[in-house]
């Protein structure tokens, strides 16, 4: 509506396919060292490999909702309609990781805990995450104006960014009120080279997706923005 | 005064939203309805054991003060948009946080209502022995209704204007009430209990400071969410 068609919808620059494919193989890469290098741990066997994508998947999830919760800002600030692409690219690649950081965890807690889930803080506070950020999503999906609907969506993941620690915190007072055990892990040094190699395996992947769904988006506004140019009649292009 | 015309606003907001409401009743006497039959719901739930009722209470008090408040939400603002009165009150000179707090607070009333409502039927569904310190525990549920209503008030402005609001509105709004409603129902039943382990002045604390959190949070956006 009141978003005139301007320059920054251009089509964007392709992201390098190069890249991507670096990535791919950086991560597969990582993934062989950190399984062939790392022994058996004393407890857990050989299901401590787990470590090496659940770990790093739930480190994209939290920094791919940092991106959202700045892109959203500047989007407000500045009013720029690419930030609000951005902040929606980070939101469903972040919902991705989210979504595989929690099935990975109960893949994990079944056999080292007995239960696929538990109650605890740090499990709990990303399911609400990845609720949050499932409402966020609907939301984008059920609003057409795209002004409208970065506005919101912005007011929405600034909320949900604010209130991931705040129930973090409530459901450990929860927890601790209930004295119930907790489940500390410790991790041992001979176990953290390969987990730094994902952690930034994962980064690049994740940044990669990201670039490519932002990529997409801005293909899709910018097809919008001529199609309401040309229907204007003042579009040549 | 700009902030002094700007309390008129919101005080004329109020008036206006509970005088319609007052007129018409159905809106009321259906969301309480609902709450109550929410309650006999959980009651059926829960099973007839009146020790497990009791300890459950606190919970489904609040989950039905929830479900049906969402329905308040949506309404408030329904009511504007279908006679096209939410663009004429955006028209008007002043500020925009004058309508937010006006809608806010005339949805406090309303859900303080029910709760009323709410709260005396569980009493009795639920076969609540009533605690020595029940003044705190209308503290807390004010405290509870405060963070209910402001975040609901917030959302609903967005839920209300796009397609598939009945979904749109509880989707977005409890995951986001979690930290609330856990503080609200600790707090609950931790002086249903008796509060022998003194445990519910913390769960005050953190509800309190939720209020604040979420009030200015959505204070601030709002501006955001009704300009367009």
């Amino acid at each position: 509506m009141s978003i005139a068609p301007n320059n920054s919808f251009d089509p964007p620059r392709p992201a390098p396919a190069a890249l991507g494919w670096l990535a791919f193989l950086f991560f597969i890469f990582t993934q062989v060292y950190a399984v062939v290098t790392s022994p058996a741990d004393a407890m857990m066997g050989h299901l401590q490999k787990m470590m090496y994508v659940h770990v790093p998947a739930a480190e994209v999830t939290f920094a791919a909702f940092g991106v959202v919760l700045l892109a959203s800002l500047h989007f407000l600030w500045k009013e720029d309609e690419r930030a609000d692409l951005l902040a929606a690219s980070a939101a469903e690649v972040g919902s991705l990781f989210c979504g595989l950081t929690l099935v990975l965890g109960m893949l994990w807690g079944r056999p080292t805990w007995g239960v696929w889930w538990s109650w605890d803080a740090r499990l709990t506070s990303t399911l609400v995450l990845f609720l949050i950020f499932v409402g966020y999503l609907s939301l984008r999906s059920f609003v057409e104006d795209p002004h409208r609907r970065g506005q919101w969506s912005a007011a929405v993941g600034i909320l949900g960014a604010i209130n991931v620690p705040i129930v973090f915190m409530s459901v450990k007072w929860w927890r601790t009120l209930h004295q119930l055990p907790s489940n500390p892990r410790s991790l041992s040094p001979e176990y953290l080279r390969g987990l730094l190699l994902n952690l930034a395996a994962f980064t690049l992947l994740a940044a990669w997706f990201i670039w490519r769904r932002y990529e997409a988006a801005r293909y899709e506004r910018s097809a919008e923005h001529a199609s309401q140019a040309a229907a204007l009649g003042g579009y040549d292009g | 005064m700009a902030f002094r015309d700007d309390l008129r606003r919101t005080r004329a907001i109020v008036w206006k939203d509970l005088t319609t409401e007052r007129r018409s009743k159905a809106g009321f006497n259906s969301v309480a309805s609902l709450g109550v039959t929410i309650l006999v719901l959980f009651g059926f739930a829960l099973g007839p054991d009146a020790q497990m009722l009791r300890d459950a209470a606190a919970g489904a008090l609040w989950l039905a003060v929830l479900f049906a408040g969402v329905l308040a939400f949506n309404r408030s603002y329904q009511v504007e948009l279908d006679g096209g009165a939410l663009e004429a009150l955006l028209l008007y000179p002043g500020s925009r946080w004058a309508i937010f707090a006006g809608k806010l607070i005339a949805n406090l009333i309303f859900v303080t209502l029910m709760l009323v409502i709410v709260v005396a039927v569980g009493i009795v569904l639920f076969q609540v022995r009533i605690p020595a310190q029940w003044p705190a525990l209308l503290g807390i549920m004010m405290l509870g209704v405060v963070g209910i209503v402001s975040l609901g008030t917030f959302y609903a402005a967005m839920s209300s204007r796009s397609r598939a609001r009945e979904v749109l509105l509880p989707l977005l709004l409890y995951p986001m009430l979690i930290p609330v409603l856990l503080a609200a129902m600790e707090a609950t039943k931790a002086f249903l209990g008796g509060d022998l382990l003194n445990a519910s002045g913390a769960w005050v604390q953190m509800l309190a400071l939720f209020d604040v959190i979420f009030l200015v949070a959505t204070f601030l956006a709002f501006e955001y969410v009704i300009e367009v």
